[in-house]
């Protein structure tokens, strides 16, 4: 079972003869040898003889390692640039919004056609109050309901795909994950608002809602008003479904590559030792992939909070009031941003637009905080060749 | 003397009596393999929780286009809240061309130099950097791109704006996948190329570069999906035309094709909803595409792997 490592093929063919491989991968692979090539332009094609000191070729090749750092250092250019932007479109809100911003509820852009005031020298339409509470809660109930259903589903996949399926399946199953991490958040907006989102409510939400008794805690499971309706789909469950289906793939596709880690002698010794597999997984191989399995969860938390398009779709948007059950319209920061940007603009004072900047500041830290502690987790954890899609 | 071998992947078949012998009362083992069975009856619903999700989107959109499905939806443009979907396909593919040249020169460059030319125990400061990039919302990216390249620079909705904004979304993507590919060629190849006195740019290009070329276009291949797939980044930045793309990088938006699913999906007229519906599929069977490609890809980079050839004990071909 265990490969013993043997010397390395000492003999091995230049890759160069192998790689081209066949024809359909051909058109793809083009694209990649375009970058490294550019430096040279018009090079002659290389070839072991040195070029001429001096030739453009041969300075092309010497500038090549500091060429290559600069453009190395964009991503790092990109995220200053993206923060500076946002703290200085973000500073009017911040200075008129104060700390009342996270704790307040309500939503208002203020009497737009009235004169523009000032206070404290921000410029802003008379009445004008925001309050991002309910937004932060809503973000994170769906987050919070995302990563509490993909997280065992993603786990128990994961642990079948690697411990019991024979390899056709399990490639089977990879491809569902692939899929299910390539499908575009608008496409899984479109099948969460038409199809997914009224049977859950009228199929299976309608039953639990009516049933839920009116005790505390347990309340947050009835239904709305008088007739305990459970919705028309559009809501907290919905989004936070969705929101798991959507994290899911990072989750158990993670987990699985860590289990394929897990060195095979020591689950069979734990096997040799009269454990069922049960007992095996919880004993030696669960504790192995934990960290890891932490990390992948805490990485899908980050994309389930800053999912803009399929909560936009399916949350029923709505600004001013957290949600008293779980089927309740409710809306995030990110579709708020995005649902509400082009209302912002008909306040000329600016104000509203800068509002979305803070609003875009306070998703940022609560993504980056989630994000910062996934990748420590998983730091040591390389992810397989096929990285999981953002699915944001 | 021979030494059992227990089958891990097919379940537990061991005698019971070998096990009551080594300890385990009957009783015990009875509720054992009874918690045994429930746990690996569990992950298979987890399992079917996995695959039903995706049969259900890709018959419930391609079953909502299916009714109404005209061909010439592929050719024609969009009218105002109808028509076809030929100026967002057309949109679409120049973003993904876009994508690729500008997410792919800048990741790939930065992906050799942190796999070539930094060791990896330096520069955390643009490894970490670009994992945070990574992790931004891509709204936020959205509106900073608005912000700034829309309204600051005066390029109006646009697909320079667009392109900027996208590459920015992909290019920790590229960077990793190229970086991690490269990482994984031998360092015998290296070690080679410079005992026959190769220049080390040409060994880059020449033996380096190709065993890892099928990495790095998977990793292209993600960026393109991401690409096909964003819709939060561009409504603000590239908003939405119903004429082909003009070939102008700034003031001029174009189509794409997510924009027709987000803007039309609960239109009032059937028409917009329709197309709206075609739209997804067309999105489904582009990122469909792309998932294949990176699979061909990914088993080409395995069936030429050193690691597996030796595995399966196979000569080299």
């Amino acid at each position: 079972m265990t490969d013993a490592d043997g010397p390395v093929l000492v003999a091995e063919p230049p890759a160069s003869e192998v790689i081209p491989g066949p024809p359909g991968s051909s058109g793809v692979s083009g694209e990649g040898p375009g970058p490294p090539a550019a430096p040279g332009g018009s090079g002659p094609g290389g070839g072991p003889p040195a070029p001429p000191p001096g030739s453009a070729w041969w300075r092309a090749e010497r500038l090549m390692p500091k060429a290559l750092g600069t453009v190395a250092c964009l991503p790092l250019v990109a995220l200053v640039l993206i923060l500076v932007a946002l703290v200085w479109k973000a500073m009017p809100a911040i200075r008129y919004n104060g700390f009342g911003f996270f704790t307040r509820s309500t939503w208002d852009l203020g009497n737009l056609y009235d004169p523009i005031v000032t206070t404290g020298g921000i410029r802003h339409p008379p009445g004008a109050t925001y309050g991002a509470w309910p937004l932060i809660v809503g973000t994170l109930q769906s987050s919070f309901i995302a990563v509490l259903l993909a997280v065992p589903i993603g786990v128990g996949t994961a642990l079948v795909v690697v411990e019991k399926l024979p390899a056709r399946l399990s490639s089977a199953a990879g491809f569902c994950l692939e899929v299910l991490a390539g499908i575009p958040s608008v496409v899984y907006g479109l099948w969460a608002a038409l199809t997914f989102g009224p049977f859950l409510a009228h199929d299976i939400a309608q039953h639990v809602a009516n049933v839920m008794p009116n005790v505390p805690v347990l309340d947050f499971f009835r239904g709305e008003g008088p007739h305990n309706t459970a919705g028309n789909g559009d809501g907290l469950l919905t989004s936070g479904v969705v929101l798991a289906i959507m994290i899911l793939p990072i989750i158990a596709a993670t987990t699985r590559d860590l289990l394929r880690q897990v060195p095979r002698a020591t689950v069979e010794g734990a096997v040799a030792l009269g454990m069922t597999d049960t007992e095996a997984a919880r004993a030696v191989t669960i504790p192995w992939v934990r960290a890891g399995v932490i990390g992948a969860s805490v990485l899908g938390l980050g994309r389930a909070l800053g999912e803009t398009i399929a909560v936009a779709m399916v949350s029923g948007v709505i600004l001013g009031a957290t949600t008293t059950s779980l089927y309740g319209a409710m809306t995030t920061i990110a579709a708020t941003i995005v649902t509400q940007l082009d209302s912002a603009f008909n306040d000329v004072s600016g104000l509203a637009v800068s509002t979305m900047a803070e609003l875009g500041l306070v998703l940022l830290v609560i993504t980056l905080l989630a994000n910062v502690g996934a990748r420590f987790l998983v730091r040591r954890v390389s992810t397989t060749a096929l990285p999981v899609g953002r699915g944001v | 003397m021979t030494v059992p071998v227990f089958d891990t992947a097919s379940g537990d078949r061991r005698p019971a009596d070998r096990l009551a012998a080594a300890g385990a009362a009957g009783a015990s083992l009875r509720r054992r393999r009874l918690t045994d069975r429930m746990t690996w009856a569990a992950g298979a619903v987890c399992l079917a929780l996995v695959v039903v999700p995706v049969v259900s989107i890709l018959v419930g959109v391609v079953g909502r286009a299916a009714s109404g499905w005209h061909w010439n939806v592929l050719t024609t443009d969009t009218v105002g809240n109808g028509g076809g979907l030929l100026n967002a396909i057309e949109g679409t593919l120049v973003i993904m061309v876009g994508v690729a040249l500008v997410a792919g020169a800048v990741g790939v460059a930065g992906g050799i130099y942190l796999a070539e030319y930094l060791p990896a125990d330096r520069g955390q400061i643009v490894r970490g950097a670009s994992e945070v990039l990574a992790g931004v919302p891509s709204i936020v990216l959205g509106y900073v791109g608005y912000v700034i390249l829309v309204v600051q620079l005066h390029w109006g909705e646009s697909l320079a704006a667009g392109l900027i904004v996208l590459s920015i979304l992909v290019v920790p993507y590229v960077t990793k996948s190229t970086e991690v590919a490269i990482r994984g060629v031998p360092t015998a190849y290296r070690e080679g190329a410079e005992a026959l006195g190769m220049r080390s740019g040409y060994a880059l290009r020449k033996l380096v570069m190709k065993p890892a070329l099928p990495g790095i276009a998977t990793g292209l291949i993600v960026a393109l999906a991401i690409a096909v797939g964003e819709t939060a980044p561009l409504l603000f930045t590239v908003l939405f035309s119903n004429k082909a793309p003009t070939g102008q990088l700034t003031h001029s938006p174009i189509g794409y094709l997510t924009y027709l699913v987000y803007a039309f999906f609960n239109l009032p007229e059937s028409s917009g909803r329709a197309l709206a519906a075609d739209a997804a599929v067309v999105l489904l069977v582009l990122v469909l595409l792309l998932i294949v490609i990176a699979r061909v890809l990914v088993s080409v980079t395995q069936r030429y792997s050193p690691d597996r050839r030796q595995r399966m004990g196979r000569a080299p071909t």
